[in-house]
């Protein structure tokens, strides 16, 4: 089956080249393969299969990587309305939803 | 809480460590079923700490994982041909993924429970196997930094597990990819379902109200000749949001899922439409669609946080589009509700 892709040229992921060794923790951490290695530098290849999870951001020891990370997540965007806070899934408590 | 999968203990580091079984018993597969339908679901939690698989000794592999005894469990499965040692964090019963994203998976709680159970004593080499969606939570370097431990990002998939440690401590781009194919899709449905479940209430009260409506004021007739009827076409256009949407995901038009919920609601406006269930009179039929297509159209929206490849970003551009349509859709959709009693 094709990759379910999500909505074009959204998400706010960028990459540091200078910052970059190439070390590939990105790539290896991404669940959606938007990293490539190339020329000994990681590389955004497939920028809108990004779901902003932050895995690659947290795991790059040079701090190369950016993306304003959270929950894609209608429920939790109505529920952070609600609460007046962040965006959140609402895992405690009987009957919730969590993703 | 059901302990059975306990089968014994074993001594290391001056402890006795629980082991565990690979074996998935009737009782643990009632308990997958029913925490799926939503029942038990606070507590379906393992003890946090260590547990040993097989007969594990001081140079087997270290499996990290979450408290959540659905993820407990599918990892042990998965651990059958195996001797480890199994260091369960505390995620407040929460998966792997979604506790790495809550923040309770993290660098912090696994560096914290190297040093509780002092892994260092129990095995004497320097590997963690984390599960990759776990990366979300925890900084690699910085739990070498702390503990002199090295994560090793394992497969998405426990299955991919014992195919991993035969090549080497190597994911193949395959194993570290998410998907979200039918079953995925499906094992959600039944906990979305529920999670609307006010929703829906709302919904139908609403719309029962409405059906009572005529040009003499209320009529106690109407709801029994209306109000089933409409109860009955919010309750499909709810399925239409999240259970047929999500079902048919991949193959209904639209990236935004309110998109695809809204075409959803559309067939069922027009199955009921064929079926005559909405036909009082046109502007009655007209304010189906509008109600149908609103409900769908919201409920397909909250399975966002259900997929494996939303953003918020996305989600967020989503609902700026979508949610005023959705309530002027539902706004008309009442108003001509009111209308079609009256005329």
């Amino acid at each position: 089956m094709r990759d379910l892709v999500y909505l074009p040229d959204v998400v706010t992921l960028s990459l540091s080249e200078d910052k970059c060794t190439g070390c590939g923790m990105c790539v290896k951490v991404c669940p959606h393969e938007v990293f490539e290695l190339s020329h000994r530098k990681a590389v955004i290849a497939r920028r809108d299969f990004c779901m902003e999870c932050g895995a690659c951001a947290l795991n790059c020891p040079y701090q190369a990587i950016s993306v304003n990370t959270g929950v894609g997540c209608a429920a939790g965007i109505i529920n952070g309305i609600l609460k007046g806070t962040e965006p959140t899934c609402d895992c405690s408590g009987s009957g919730s939803k969590c993703c | 809480m059901n302990t059975s999968y306990i089968t014994g203990s074993t001594e290391a580091a001056g402890a006795l460590i629980p082991i565990v079984s690979s074996e998935i018993r009737f009782r643990d597969f009632l308990g997958a079923v029913m925490v799926r339908w939503g029942f038990n679901r606070d507590k379906y939690r393992v003890k946090p700490g260590i547990y040993a698989i097989g007969t594990p000794g001081s140079d087997s592999d270290v499996f990290v994982t979450a408290n959540y005894k659905l993820t407990f469990d599918n990892l042990r499965k998965n651990l059958s041909d195996t001797n480890g040692w199994i260091l369960v964090l505390d995620t407040k019963g929460v998966n792997v993924w979604c506790a790495a994203g809550k923040g309770t998976f993290s660098t912090r709680e696994l560096v914290a429970k190297i040093n509780s159970v002092s892994l260092d004593k129990i095995v004497d080499h320097k590997r963690l196997i984390v599960p990759q969606l776990g990366a979300t939570g925890i900084a690699a370097h910085k739990v070498r930094e702390e503990t002199g431990f090295n994560v090793h990002y394992g497969p998405v998939r426990a299955s991919d597990i014992e195919e991993f440690i035969k090549n080497g401590y190597h994911a193949e781009s395959s194993m570290r990819k998410v998907k979200f194919g039918f079953m995925d899709r499906i094992k959600l449905v039944p906990n979305d379902f529920l999670y609307g479940k006010y929703y829906l209430l709302g919904a139908m009260i609403v719309l029962f109200l409405l059906s009572g409506l005529s040009r003499n004021g209320i009529s106690f007739k109407n709801f029994s000749a209306v109000g089933g009827p409409s109860i009955f076409n919010v309750f499909l256009a709810y399925f239409a949001g999240i259970v047929f949407t999500p079902v048919f995901l991949p193959y209904i038009p639209g990236r935004y899922f309110s998109l695809k919920g809204f075409f959803s609601g559309i067939i069922v406006f027009i199955a009921l439409f064929l079926t005559g269930l909405s036909n009082e009179n046109i502007i009655s039929t007209l304010s189906w669609f509008f109600i149908t297509g609103a409900v769908s159209s919201f409920t397909a929206m909250n399975f966002t946080g259900s997929s494996t490849y939303t953003s918020l970003s996305g989600v967020k551009k989503e609902m700026k589009i979508f949610v005023p349509l959705q309530i002027s859709f539902t706004a008309t959709g009442i108003i001509l509700q009111v209308i079609g009693k009256l005329i």
